[in-house]
């Protein structure tokens, strides 16, 4: 139980819901039933593209080019859409995926095969994807009447009485789980953020782990890119803009170490919400919208010093050591 | 031993080269299945190199590697695993964040099914550990085990490989008696099942307490090769220590004056314990002991890079307190660290701003219209060191490792220090650079520096140094001077023998 407790990630679900009970207290609609079905259902994307963002991290990554990836493949949805009225929504969501797989293939295959340097190839091609979301579309919006009204009313219908949104999310939440914790290729992540070289010793194939780890992020943010053009009714070309860091945010808060090697699914799910929890809980205080970015920013350094604080090293172990007395180490 | 012609693994003629230096020359080597194989030298006689050839991390330039009599080649890690070698590596091969279980499986995680198998993974670990009869809780993670039981992840690891050449690359080297002879009992039984164990050490007592055949390289090439029980101790060492060594280091005859430094006390909870020294004016101290022994954390503790250790500092009779690199430079101590390409040299950065960027201060704070005078004591140190360059402009990055470190030295001299600590000044640098290094470590002196050299070489050491101070785990073993050192005495105390037969 006390092991339990100093969880990083038990640690930030009790903030959290001390969070949505102290607005509660002052604001009673913001625990009402429907206000926090419309938060789960709000905070569902910057969950699943969290998700994707820390395998990418844990691999010692990152990956910048995440929002413009999810711009671009909204915007060819959108267009497909818009131009094929009669396509299966199915397919149209297919693409999406499609083309976010390729362009994060592409990051994959720079930072892993070539062995470039994440930071620099994902903000290459960050401006890369944006620029070609304006190619694409001459610069104009495409509109909710341009777009069918299945393609549009998919992302917020409700099975079981659930947005489809979320069911959604909850299946990448447990994909990313069973990922991480169930499959050789989550595990090599973890070696490979942990010890390179030694990873390298003991035969894990980076360059294909990394290459398809940036396709994984690629092809999350293209079926995000497709939900989130068809769930506010519009494509342009700032679409998402500036949202990868938003998505960062969520992992270091959610104790995903930026220098690799560690964190967790859970971790990624509760920075998600945590930062939707603010974002929709201060207009409800009426705390102005300028005020929550700097909160945010402050919750930010906060998680980052609690980092430091547990990460500290103390020197080698070269005097002779006695097992006996140490063996209690767990 | 079921058969004393066949090796279970036979190396022939293996060279291999770094970059003009020749690491490995002709080495041979074979082993039979059920036997130890002791592999004796000293520290740089190309041991750690030959392991690496023999686990698939380096490529021979010339020879045969065969395995039960089929020549084989190994072009990474896995496929040496594949074959059935494994190495307990003196890097060790470790994942901190992940589980004891998962480090032994990490990278042929079991499945079933498609998924990972972790109850097997955890069932067969403890099973090793049982066998090992060690107790390690196999969910624990690795960041917070002892250097100890990292060692016992690592050998159940091998284990669990069902190797057929396990190589133990200096195990015992931060082990306990106790569990070295745990360890000893390990080997037993990795003998008992046929497997061919080719075992690295330091340490006589042990070479002789489990291995059965000896090998014995000496600067990369095969020296000698037998029975451990034809031969005897001094025998052994000699073997290995080889030539007389004295005429090739330039030691400039000064005859030390007044104390300069006298440490005391100095311990750190983990590091080192209880070290005390003195250093005289003119002095070259040499510092000598196995890897890992803890000489450069007691280097960097003194230069205040160490927050957690303490002990008395006396420089020139006054305690000095020192708390960080800034406050010992103040003091006149400078330290040149081990690892150049990353603490000690700015790679990226010409040559001048290197060598006068911890005298800046001393140029002026506005450099601009201080050219000259910058460049004037960058060209001064560098004529000092025969630095070989096309300009001072150019890029640390592009010289050789050997004007790399002459730059690093240049710019500690710099700051006009009082005592230069260095720490192993030549490692990895060609002959040629070398001798240059030498010569002017000996020239440092009669400018009236005190130098305190860390080296684990053992003909630089006693080439150079007044008086060699031993360190064996974290301790002052013994303090020789220049007269009554001999390769022999030096080496049984950095290995912890009191005395040699």
């Amino acid at each position: 139980m006390k092991a339990l407790l100093k969880l990083r990630e038990t640690q930030l679900a009790l903030c959290t819901v001390a969070l949505i009970v102290l607005v509660g207290m002052r604001a009673p609609v913001f625990v009402s039933g429907s206000s926090l079905a419309n938060l789960l259902t709000d905070s569902t994307l910057l969950i699943m593209l969290a998700l994707a963002q820390m395998l990418v991290i844990v691999t010692r990554g990152v990956d910048l080019s995440m929002a413009s990836t999810l711009a671009l493949a909204g915007m060819m949805s959108a267009l497909l859409a818009s131009r094929f009225p009669a396509l299966p929504l199915l397919v149209v969501m297919l693409a999406a995926l499609a083309i976010g797989l390729l362009l994060g293939l592409i990051n994959g295959y720079l930072i892993g095969h070539l062995e470039l340097p994440p930071i620099v190839v994902t903000l290459g091609t960050m401006s890369v994807y944006r620029g070609l979301v304006f190619v694409l579309s001459g610069g104009a919006w495409v509109s909710s009447h341009q777009m069918p009204p299945e393609f549009i009313a998919f992302p917020l219908a409700r099975l079981f009485g659930v947005t489809h949104l979320v069911w959604i999310a909850a299946a990448a939440v447990l994909g990313a789980w069973y990922l991480a914790r169930h499959t050789r290729f989550g595990r090599d992540l973890y070696a490979i953020g942990n010890a390179p070289a030694s990873a390298r010793y003991v035969g894990i194939p980076i360059a294909k782990r990394l290459m398809w780890t940036y396709g994984l992020a690629g092809a999350v943010s293209g079926l995000c890119g497709y939900l989130w053009v068809a769930r506010y009714a519009v494509a342009y070309t700032e679409i998402a803009y500036g949202f990868e860091f938003t998505v960062i945010a969520a992992c270091v808060i959610g104790g995903i170490s930026i220098a690799g090697g560690s964190g967790s699914v859970a971790g990624a799910v509760l920075g998600g919400l945590f930062l939707a929890v603010i974002g929709n809980a201060l207009p409800v205080v009426k705390v102005s919208p300028f005020w929550q970015s700097a909160l945010t920013g402050i919750v930010i350094l906060t998680a980052v010093m609690i980092n430091a604080r547990s990460g500290k090293q103390s020197g080698r172990q070269i005097l002779p050591l006695h097992l006996n007395k140490s063996s209690g180490a767990v | 031993m079921d058969n004393n012609n066949n090796p279970v693994l036979r190396l022939t003629g293996i060279s291999k080269r770094f970059a003009g230096i020749v690491a490995l020359n002709n080495v041979a080597l074979s082993v039979r299945a059920g036997e130890v194989m002791a592999l004796i030298g000293e520290n740089g006689a190309g041991k750690s190199t030959l392991v690496k050839t023999l686990t698939g991390i380096y490529q021979p330039d010339q020879g045969s590697i065969e395995l039960a009599g089929k020549p084989v080649t190994f072009a990474n890690a896995q496929d040496a695993m594949r074959a059935g070698i494994t190495a307990v590596h003196q890097e060790t091969v470790m994942f901190d964040e992940l589980t004891v279980a998962e480090n032994i499986y990490v990278g042929r995680h079991p499945s079933k099914s498609g998924r990972i198998d972790w109850a097997r993974i955890e069932a067969e670990a403890e099973k090793l550990f049982a066998r090992l009869e060690v107790t390690l809780p196999v969910r624990a993670r690795v960041k917070d085990l002892s250097v100890a039981q990292r060692h016992f992840v690592e050998i159940a690891r091998a284990l669990s490989q069902d190797a057929r050449v396990v190589i133990l690359d200096e195990p015992t080297a931060s082990l306990s008696q106790r569990e070295i002879h745990e360890l000893y009992r390990i080997i037993g039984q990795l003998r008992a099942d046929g497997t061919a164990v080719i075992f690295i050490s330091h340490k006589f007592d042990e070479i002789f307490a489990v291995a059965d055949r000896y090998t014995v390289l000496r600067d990369g090439r095969f020296i000698a090769e037998g029975l451990l029980a034809d031969i005897t101790e001094p025998e052994l060492v000699s073997l290995m220590v080889g030539r007389t060594i004295q005429q090739a280091y330039p030691k400039a005859d000064v005859t030390p004056g007044e104390v300069l430094l006298e440490v005391s006390g100095f311990n750190h909870p983990t590091e080192f314990s209880d070290v005390g020294f003195t250093l005289r004016q003119g002095e070259i101290l040499g510092f000598y002991g196995l890897v890992g022994a803890g000489r450069s954390e007691v280097m960097q503790a003194l230069f205040g890079l160490s927050s957690s250790a303490n002990g008395t500092v006396k420089l020139g009779g006054k305690e000095i307190i020192i708390s960080s690199p800034a406050g010992a430079i103040r003091h006149g101590i400078a330290y040149v660290p081990e690892d150049r390409q990353h603490q000690g040299a700015h790679l990226s950065l010409p040559i001048l701003h290197n060598i006068t960027l911890p005298v800046l201060s001393r140029v002026g704070f506005f450099l601009r219209g201080r050219r000259a005078r910058e460049q004037a004591i960058a060209r001064h140190y560098a004529e000092q060191l025969e630095l070989k360059a096309t300009h001072l402009m150019q890029h640390v990055s592009e010289l050789s490792g050997g004007n790399q470190q002459k730059v690093v030295l240049g710019k500690w001299l710099a700051t006009n220090p009082k005592v230069i600590i260095l720490d192993e000044p030549t490692k990895g640098i060609d002959i040629g650079s070398k001798a240059a290094v030498h010569r002017f470590i000996g020239e440092l002196v009669t400018k009236g520096l005190s130098v305190i050299l860390v080296s684990s070489e053992l003909p630089e050491v006693m080439g150079l140094a007044d008086r060699i101070v031993v360190m064996h785990q974290g301790r002052i073993e013994h303090v020789y001077d220049r007269a009554e050192a001999t390769p022999e005495n030096i080496v049984a105390a950095a290995s912890g023998l009191k005395e040699l037969a």
